[in-house]
Parts: structure tokens; sequence; C-alpha cells
């Protein structure tokens, strides 16, 4: 048991964040100051939790999609329609709050959409989302009509920027919904089921799991998810912009969830490590700003970095950590039984 | 005015437009206009700048949505040559794969003009070609600031557009060449924004705090109005004066930049005009009517807007057109 506390403490996610972490200090002394200012904390450690919130919330929703063997590759076109949706209602002169309702309801509606897709046609998640993934920018386009619909509508500008206990609103609303959805896959058999599902979906049906409504929840949550990331992106520049709003999150979703050490294969899923994963990448991002290096080598450290992480906590390594000779023979042997 | 002299004066305006020898202007010209689709606010604002001017003009503009696709427009520009329009006006997606078409488009006599992107095709096949200067872009925003600040220490802050784009490359360039002779100002900090709002304003808040706050900064760079929008609501959040404490000077006057500009948040912006196709409709005007063969590459002018040119009046005349 005592060993098990230490090799959960050792896991190589929090490692890469305390290296990221410190690789920062190490280029910029000042990383860790935190300041009170205009009645909210201030700091590049604010700012990474700040700026990182949109991928840990879509992490939260692409967790629960990952574990159940499938992929939403719609997530950032979804956000740029929450968020064209909430921005040209309040300019048409809604309440606010009709128009995030609006948005979360659209997000829920795509969401939805996916999972019908995914379940009662049996498309493969990839394609059926990428469908969304497409023509979602296509219609927030045409709900902006082409162009970044700002506002100053106070509601919507204190899911972007605001504050509340001192921390940014968007770190609040990541961290209330990451914690929800770990309570509603952990306190009740939601967890279990989802990872049934993901290990194999016939299994789970044959066991009593309803896999067609469990997955259809599934990708509606992911879609909510992405709605709230919609919302807080628009907020966060007071506008609408369709073109660029999400653009590639879904990607660094995709990766903050592989890199907290979920498998793309289905299965066992930690949100928690997820919202950690968004949080090693957004570190990240943040250093390379703050270091001064030049933007061309912007992709080429960021990519350096992850394939580090990823071979840290590859199955390779945890043998070679385990047990100092690696073993040759099992691992081919297992290769081959593959 | 003698009644004799009215008179021939009517009746030769009579003769001028129940001729068809001598056109009025481009009045009745079918001409084709091939656009790239709606990929950023600037570009619906060249069409519907373009839409404007043909009308203005008499002209049947023909138009056609590529939606980012090369094939979309080989396809319009065949569908141009087909219907036997007059000219036909390009702004090419990308810069390969066009001699082709333009062939065709030669061997059925029909001019092409091509609209703020070049192409690598032999010069002969277009008939001109109708572009900003993104190196002078850059050099009248970097001129700006030098003759702003004087004899003062200034050091600033770029946020580039996006990495090996050909804007972000000419615009720096520029920028780099004006500041060049003034060992005053230098740039401190230079990291891409994407030439998005969100980009701008997380890569600010990067340098804000870099900078100790921001109180070594005395201006930004940003290679479009829409990253100085964003670095202008980073710059308000560190609690700083934007405008006042930190310089704000960008590229495109986009309307919201005039927006900033009335608030007191932004200092200047260089236009790059949408009105791309009032230079082309001139030269194939000159071309069709009188036989003209125009420069081959037409440079439009690139303005310098400050707050002393009535930003209210610019914000509304823009805010229709599309951005």
């Amino acid at each position: 048991m005592k060993l098990r506390n230490l090799s959960f403490a050792l896991r190589p996610q929090y490692a890469a964040l305390v290296a990221v972490l410190l690789i920062n200090w190490l280029l910029f002394p000042g990383f860790f100051n935190i300041t009170w200012q205009d009645g909210r904390l201030f700091g590049s450690v604010i700012d990474v939790l700040n700026r990182g919130a949109p991928v840990a919330i879509l992490a939260v929703g692409m967790t629960a999609v990952i574990a159940t063997k499938g992929v939403d590759l719609s997530v950032g076109a979804v956000m740029a329609i929450a968020g064209a949706v909430a921005a040209t209602m309040v300019t048409a002169g809604f309440p606010a709050l009709l128009a995030v309702a609006a948005a979360l309801a659209i997000g829920l509606a795509c969401g939805l959409w996916n999972g019908v897709l995914v379940t009662l046609l049996d498309m493969q998640p990839i394609i059926a989302t990428l469908v969304l993934m497409v023509a979602g920018r296509g219609l927030a386009q045409l709900v902006t009509e082409g162009s970044i619909v700002t506002f100053a509508d106070p509601v919507l500008i204190f899911i972007g920027t605001g504050s509340f206990l001192g921390l940014p609103t968007p770190v609040v609303i990541a961290l209330a919904l990451a914690v929800l959805a770990t309570l509603a896959v952990r306190r009740t058999a939601l967890g279990l089921m989802i990872e049934a599902v993901g290990v194999n979906r016939s299994a789970a049906r044959f066991a009593g799991i309803s896999s067609r409504v469990l997955l259809i929840v599934v990708y509606a949550f992911a879609g909510f998810c992405a709605a709230v990331a919609g919302l807080i992106v628009a907020g966060d520049i007071r506008g609408a912009d369709a073109n660029n709003a999400g653009l590639w999150l879904e990607l660094d979703a995709i990766l903050a969830v592989v890199i907290g050490g979920t498998s793309l294969l289905g299965g066992r899923f930690s949100i928690p490590m997820s919202v950690l994963g968004a949080m090693i990448i957004q570190a990240m991002n943040t250093g390379i700003l703050i270091s001064g290096f030049s933007p061309e080598f912007n992709l080429v450290v960021k990519s350096a970095v992850i394939i580090l992480i990823l071979v840290l906590q590859s199955p390779m390594a945890a043998r070679m950590v385990a047990r100092k000779p690696a073993a040759p023979e099992p691992a081919a042997a297992r290769r081959t039984a593959r | 005015m003698s009644i004799i002299r009215k008179l021939a004066l009517a009746a030769g305006v009579g003769a001028l437009l129940s001729s068809a020898a001598w056109a009025d202007g481009l009045q009745g010209k079918v001409i084709g206009f091939s656009q790239i689709g709606s990929e950023s606010g600037w570009r619906a604002a060249e069409t519907s700048v373009t839409k404007q001017q043909a009308a203005d003009r008499g002209v049947d503009l023909k138009f056609a949505d590529a939606q980012q696709k090369q094939e979309n427009q080989i396809k319009a520009i065949r569908g141009f040559i087909a219907q036997g329009v007059d000219a036909i006006l390009v702004a090419p997606v990308v810069s390969t794969g066009w001699e082709e078409v333009l062939t065709e488009a030669q061997e059925a006599g029909i001019p092409v003009v091509l609209l703020d992107r070049g192409v690598d095709a032999p010069q002969e096949l277009y008939l001109t070609s109708v572009a900003s200067d993104q190196v002078k872009e850059g050099r009248v925003a970097g001129d700006w600031l030098v003759s702003t600040v004087g004899d003062k220490e200034c050091k600033v802050v770029e946020l580039q557009g996006t990495v090996g784009s050909s804007p972000a490359i000419n615009r720096k360039q520029g920028f780099e060449e004006a500041i060049a002779g003034h060992a005053n100002v230098t740039i401190i900090r230079s990291q891409t924004g994407d030439f998005t709002r969100s980009k701008g304003k997380e890569v600010m808040e990067g340098f804000l705090k870099a900078e100790g706050g921001g109180a070594g900064i005395c201006a930004v760079y940003a290679h479009n109005d829409d990253m100085a929008v964003g670095a202008i609501q980073a710059i308000k959040d560190a609690g700083l004066k934007p405008g006042t404490d930190i310089l704000v000077v960008s590229i495109d006057a986009v309307p919201d930049i005039f927006a900033a500009m009335v608030a007191g948040e932004a200092n200047a912006t260089v236009e790059l005009t949408p009105d791309m196709a009032g230079p082309a409709f001139d030269a194939l005007d000159a071309y069709l009517n009188g036989g003209t063969v125009p420069e081959k590459f037409i440079i439009t002018e690139s303005k310098l807007y400050t707050p002393a040119d009535d930003p209210q009046g610019e914000y509304d005349r823009r805010k229709g057109l599309g951005y």
C-alpha cells in the first residue's frame, strides 16, 4: 500500500508539470510572483490557470468520450458556434442569461447530433465528429455573417474575464465542472459503465448497460463542455470570432487527455489527470511566451516536450523504472501475442 | 451660358449616351470576380467594396465565392470565359497552378486582373495586379512611432502574424527598416499572435508579466488590428492605460480599432484598403476603352490613421462594409 502511494506521487504527469514550471521559473524568475490587483490575483501562474481553463473544460468532456473508445473532433467548432450564438443574441437585444442558455443548449444539441451519428448510425466517432468539425465552423460563420461580433454585455464579459473569490471566472468554472464530473463518475456507477462500454461495447450491453443511451449522454456532455469553453473565449475577447475561436483546440483537448494517461483505446480514465494535462500544455505555452524565444521555435519546443512526457509515461519507461534491467522476453512475447 | 451652347451640350451628351462606340467608362460591361471566400472580415469588406464599385460604375459584376478552394476559382474563371465576359478579377487563394487557366483566358482575349495577392505565372498572362505593399505598411507604422517618441527611449513589443505568412514577414521587415536608424527605439520582445484577438491578448499578457508588469514597455506594434484589440484588453487588465502608458500601433484599419481610438486606447493604424477593385476598374476602363496597358503592379496607398483623423467617422463609414 505504501509503495502504491509512492508510485502515485511519482506519476510522470506530476513530474512533467513540476519540470515545466521549474523551467519557466528558470527562464523568468518572476514566474511564481502573485500579486493582488483590482480585487483579483494577478501573475503568470494565474495566467496559466486562466488560459488553460478552456482546454481543461474541453478535456473534461473529451475524457469521457475517449474513455468510451471514441473521440470528438468537433469541440473546437462547437465552441465557435456557442460563442457566435451568444454574441449574436446579446447584440440583438436578448437578455444575457437567455443567450447563455441558448448557447449551452446548442452545444448540447451538437453533442446529441454526434452521439446519434455514433450510436444509431453506428459511424466511427472520428468520422462522425469530423462532419461537425468542418460544418460547425461554417455554421458559426453563418451566424456571425463572417465578421467578429463584438459586445459589451457585462454577463458574458464576466464569464470570460471576471473574477470570483480572487480567481478568474474561467478557472472557477473549469474547477467546478471538473469536480462535479469527477464526483458524478466516481460516486456513482457512471464511471464504471463508461469504462465498460469503452473496453467492450457488446460485452457491456450483454451485462445490462444500455450503451447507446450512455454514449449519447457522453457526447452530449462533451458538446456542453465545448459550449462552456466557447462562452469563455468569446467573453474573453468581448467578441465572437467564428474563424478562430477554438481553432485546433480539439487537438489540444485530446492531447491533454492523452498526457493525463487515458488510453485512446478506451477503458480506464481520469478526469483530474486530464485537467492536469491541460495545465501542462498551458504551462508550456505560457513558458514559451515569456521565455523570449523567437516564435519560429514555438512548435518545435512544444512537440519536443510532449514527446518527452509521452515517452516518460509509456509502458516501456514504466517497466524500466520498475525493474532496472528491462526484461526483453515478456515484452516481445506480449507484442507477438497482440 | 447661351442657349445655343446648352443645346449643343445636350446634343453632345445625347450622342454620347446613344453611341455604342464610345462607352461611358465601364457602363454595361460584364466583369467576373472570383473571390477567395470569406476567410476574414477584411475579405468580406473587399467583397462588399467591389460590389459597391461595380454598382457605381454600372458594371454587371458576376460574383463567384470559391470557399477557399483553388479548384472552385479555376472552375469560376472557366465559367466566366464560357460566358464571354469583358474582364475577370481574381483574388487568388494560392500562388501556384494558375498558368493553364490564365492562358485559356488570354486565348479568349479576356484581360485578367489579380487582386491583393500575386501568382507564380508569367507576367504576360495577366493584365495587371492590384495589391498593397506590406513592407511599406510596416514602414509607415514604424515611421509613425519614431516620429511620435522623438529622442525618448522606447522599448517596443511586437505581436507578429502567423509564423511564415507573407504579411507577418513583410510587416516585420518594414517596421524594422523604419526603426533601424533610431537607436532609442528597440524591439525587446516579439512573439506570434496568429493574427487573432485571443492570441494577441494572451501573448500581451505574457509580455506584460515578463517586463515587470509593463513598466518597461513604451509601445506595442501589432501586425494586425485584431491582435492590437486583444493587446489593449490585456493592458487594461494589467491596470495600465493603453494609448497613454503604452502606445498601440497596428495595421489594417478595421472598424474596431477606430472604436478603440475613439476611447483613446489606440494611437495609430495603417490602412490595408479593401478597395482593390477601384484601381482595378480604373485600369480596365483605360485598357478596354483606350487600349492603355497599365503597369504590371499597381500598389495601393498605405494610409496612416491616428485619432486626429475623425475615428468616429471612420468607424461609422467602415462598419457597414462587412468587416
